[in-house]
């Protein structure tokens, strides 16, 4: 069976190779790059403009970039017909086509980040290092630890004040590059579809711009949401009497200090979600208005076939309910949970009407495309492209942000600047 | 150190990553132009939609000659079928790509619907065979990743299977829906116009195969090719001019219908 | 060490290099710019006599048959069938069969089905095309259970020819 032909089904004029080939990993790739541009930006804010309000979601959403940085490659090799020859992408680059810059963007990216978290938790490296290092009789997991760290010191063990004050100025400078590249590397996410010109649904030079607006719409989103669940984690650990952090005074200030975060970061998240909703808004628009030749079917694809998709679940569930959510006075945490959880669910069928939409119809303009998502996987190709591997996906960097912790820890560390 | 050394160092750190050897090679203008010697062969092909009579032996020989396997739903060439009514309505089909020709009468809507169109309702209708453009501007060797897909000195499109890694760009680049994954190889494959065939002084096979002379082949390089003069001398269009991808497959009898 | 700052870019380069040393061995070296530059000549050079060599030519066209059914060939060629290839219906003549010994020589599979005269011989009233000067049928009233060959020869395909 051909690559395609078992989730599409055709109907009218679809000439014979047309299948949906980009399936659901292809939705998760834009989705998950777009997390991690915006939780990068998210810990920029702070680091670069100072927005001290965010000083405590800052250090989080570096990690949490930093976890989703590793999982936002996967859904593309996933999706690969041939996985393993995916390190050909970095072999013999094709600089002319958008995909080629992703292993380049990516890895600047990453060391970016990388490099950023080195200087930001150095002090952590070396000390952890030295206390190991003193420690008589380690167990295996310290002998371990103690090897991990002294490698990630990277030989440098100078925590003077000095040393201290140059790693804050090179975490300042790195966050600044990292957000030109962080929106690079979402925005050209953006740009390998909007240069398909034999789409006439992606093709638009706003695709770009409309790309990074709802990545850092959903980052936040999603770094907020994951803040919350981490500090109601602590929350419940400090009202548990025989846990050791036990401390009811303790309970009320983690609670007030994430009452304030969260109402800080939602006004970042409606700042960038009415770029985001008016951009694609426009976009529309302005397809309507011009109706070129291919406007009567993507009409019938918007207004129609995906209708639901579009205006019920990506417009109405995704943008307009937590709109109305977050503007609405006397913010509770429930409701933020509630808030981000939609808008997180808004980006996503952004990127699936973006995606599965822009292939709903036929290159000849009068045949249509419906795409079926293969939920029990059956062979190793329903796995990986079904709903069990776009899960997987989505649940990867989470089980990577745990293990990460471990080695970069996000709460009780002394502050360094 | 300064802060003006630090910027200057990460600035050659980012350069360092971002161009590879690749790029350096590029950046030699020399090179790419002693390169650019002219070649005398530029293969273009050539088809009369009024000859084309829709029995689909073309695309059959070319399933076999090329070995896509024969029961699988891709097929590197097409015969499409156009039914126009009085009542302004187009309807258009090509069920297995027309492997088998058009065995029916009713038009193939897809989804198991068919449409029986009586015969003094139609306006007009006639077939259309599809193929590879072999572009000069190809769309989808522009957006291959890796360099699995190039045209090679005689124009010619074609994919290297040991390269291509199967990301399925260039078969969303293609405005004309020539591209698709071969069952077997998983690679991206299309038509190169018998690139075995032409380079033995041969045919494509479905050229050879076709009864009615729809389909030919030449040099459009070479002013004596009986293909090249049509083009040149003769009124012929081509498809999706708009795309900007200038094909080499010309058209006699081309309509405004046709997608 | 004072200039710790410039650890993690010295992690980087050596990474750089690593990647730069593996794709010395891993890329062929025909791998380059070629004819159409960068933007379409990108490509592995021995791929292009790949493409010309690897393939077997299947369909040898109709002067390789008249080779030895040189009469077969003379007949079809006064009739209105003369423009079908031999292949067509007989199938390819892989260089496989020319090379057995004839008695050795493995058959041709012949396609002798109906829809294979559909093809061009059902009725198809379309004014604006070709299709529209081939005498056609119509497959459900013309004798719809038997085979076409039962009654003509595609070899003599006029109304003389029939059996």
């Amino acid at each position: 069976m051909v690559h395609g032909e078992l989730w599409t089904l055709k109907e009218l004029f679809v000439t014979p190779n047309e299948y949906i080939y980009w399936s659901v990993q292809i939705v998760m790739y834009p989705f998950m790059t777009g997390l991690v541009a915006g939780a990068f930006v998210l810990s920029s804010l702070y680091h670069v403009f100072g927005i001290k309000e965010l000083k405590d979601i800052a250090r989080f959403a570096l990690v949490f970039s930093f976890a989703l940085l590793f999982a936002a490659p996967v859904p593309i090799i996933l999706h690969l017909q041939h996985p393993f020859r995916g390190i050909n992408n970095l072999m013999t680059p094709h600089f002319t086509s958008a995909i080629a810059a992703f292993g380049i963007v990516f890895s600047t990216y990453g060391a970016i980040v990388a490099s950023e978290l080195w200087f930001l938790y150095r002090k952590h490296f070396v000390e952890q290092s030295q206390f190991l290092k003193k420690k008589q009789d380690k167990d295996f997991g310290e002998k371990l630890f103690y090897l991990i760290y002294t490698a990630l010191t990277l030989g440098s063990f100078d925590i003077s004040k000095e040393a201290q004050h140059k790693d804050e100025k090179a975490i300042k400078i790195l966050a600044a590059i990292g957000i030109p590249v962080a929106c690079f590397l979402h925005g050209y996410a953006g740009f390998i579809f909007g240069s398909v010109k034999a789409n006439a649904l992606w093709m638009t030079p706003l695709m770009p711009v409309i790309f990074i607006m709802s990545a850092v719409v959903s980052g936040i989103a999603l770094c907020m949401l994951t803040y919350i669940v981490t500090m109601e984690i602590r929350k419940f650990l400090a009202c548990k009497k025989q846990s050791p952090t036990y401390s009811p005074e303790c309970r009320e200030e983690i609670k007030s200090v994430e009452v304030n975060v969260i109402k800080m970061t939602a006004k970042y998240l409606l700042f960038f979600l009415i770029f985001a909703i008016s951009l694609e808004l426009l976009d529309l628009i302005f397809r309507g208005y011009t109706a070129t030749k291919s406007w009567d079917v993507l009409r019938s694809v918007i207004y129609e076939k995906d209708f639901n998709s579009i205006f019920v679940f990506q417009y109405g569930i995704g943008n307009l309910i937590p709109f109305i959510l977050f503007l609405l006075p006397g913010m509770t945490i429930r409701r933020a949970v509630v808030g981000v959880v939609l808008v997180m669910f808004g980006v996503f069928m952004m990127r699936w009407n973006v995606v599965i939409g822009g292939q709903a119809f036929s290159l000849t303009f009068a045949g249509y495309m419906h795409y079926h998502l293969p939920i029990i996987p059956h062979d190793w190709e329903t796995l990986k492209e079904g709903l069990f591997g776009a899960l997987a996906v989505f649940i990867m960097p989470f089980v990577l942000f745990f293990f990460l912790t471990k080695i970069f820890p996000i709460f009780g560390l002394k502050e360094s600047h | 150190m300064n802060r003006r050394e630090f910027l200057k160092n990460t600035a050659k750190a980012v350069a360092g990553v971002t161009v590879p050897l690749a790029a350096i090679e590029i950046l030699s203008p020399a090179r790419v132009q002693a390169l650019k010697a002219d070649s005398s062969v530029r293969w273009a092909f050539l088809v009369d939609t009024y000859k084309c009579v829709g029995c689909g032996l073309c695309v059959k020989a070319c399933k076999n000659e090329n070995e896509i396997p024969y029961e699988a739903n891709v097929t590197r060439t097409w015969v499409e079928r156009y039914v126009l009514t009085k009542d302004g309505k187009l309807y258009a089909d090509s069920p297995k790509g027309a492997r088998d020709g058009f065995t029916s009468a009713k038009i193939d809507l897809g989804m198991g619907k068919f449409q029986d169109i009586r015969k003094e309702d139609i306006k007009k209708a006639f077939f259309v065979p599809k193929l590879c453009n072999q572009c000069e501007n190809p769309p989808c060797v522009q957006v291959c990743p890796v360099g699995a897909t190039y045209q090679a000195p005689d124009g010619v499109v074609l994919v290297d299977r040991t390269w291509c890694i199967g990301c399925g760009y260039c078969i969303m680049g293609c405005p004309y829906g020539v591209r698709f994954f071969h069952p077997k190889y998983h690679t991206a494959e299309k038509c190169n116009f018998c690139y075995h065939r032409i380079n033995k002084g041969l045919k494509t096979a479905c050229v050879q195969a076709c009864p009615f002379g729809a389909r030919q082949i030449g040099n459009i390089k070479d002013p004596n090719d009986p293909v090249a003069k049509i083009i040149t001398t003769e009124r012929v269009g081509i498809l999706k001019s708009e795309f900007g991808t200038k094909p080499q497959v010309f058209y006699i009898g081309l309509d405004e219908e046709v997608r | 060490m004072k200039n710790h700052v410039f650890r993690p870019l010295f992690a980087v380069i050596g990474l750089v290099v690593i990647v730069l040393v593996i794709r010395v061995f891993y890329v062929p070296k025909d791998f380059g710019v070629h004819e159409r530059g960068y933007m379409y000549g990108w490509y592995r050079e021995g791929n292009v006599s790949e493409w010309k060599t690897s393939v077997k030519v299947k369909y040898q066209g109709k002067e390789y048959c008249s080779g030895c059914h040189a009469d077969k060939v003379q007949t079809i060629d006064k009739t209105p069938h003369a423009i079908i290839q031999c292949e067509n219906c007989h199938g390819p003549a892989n260089d496989a069969i020319a090379d057995h010994p004839s008695e050795q020589r493995p058959k041709l599979t012949i396609d002798r089905t109906r829809a294979q005269c559909l093809r061009c011989h059902l009725k198809l009233v379309y004014p604006t095309s070709g299709r529209a000067n081939i005498r056609g049928i119509d497959p459900e009233k013309h004798n719809p259970d038997i085979e076409c060959v039962m009654c003509h020869n595609p070899h003599k395909p006029g109304l003389e020819g029939l059996k």
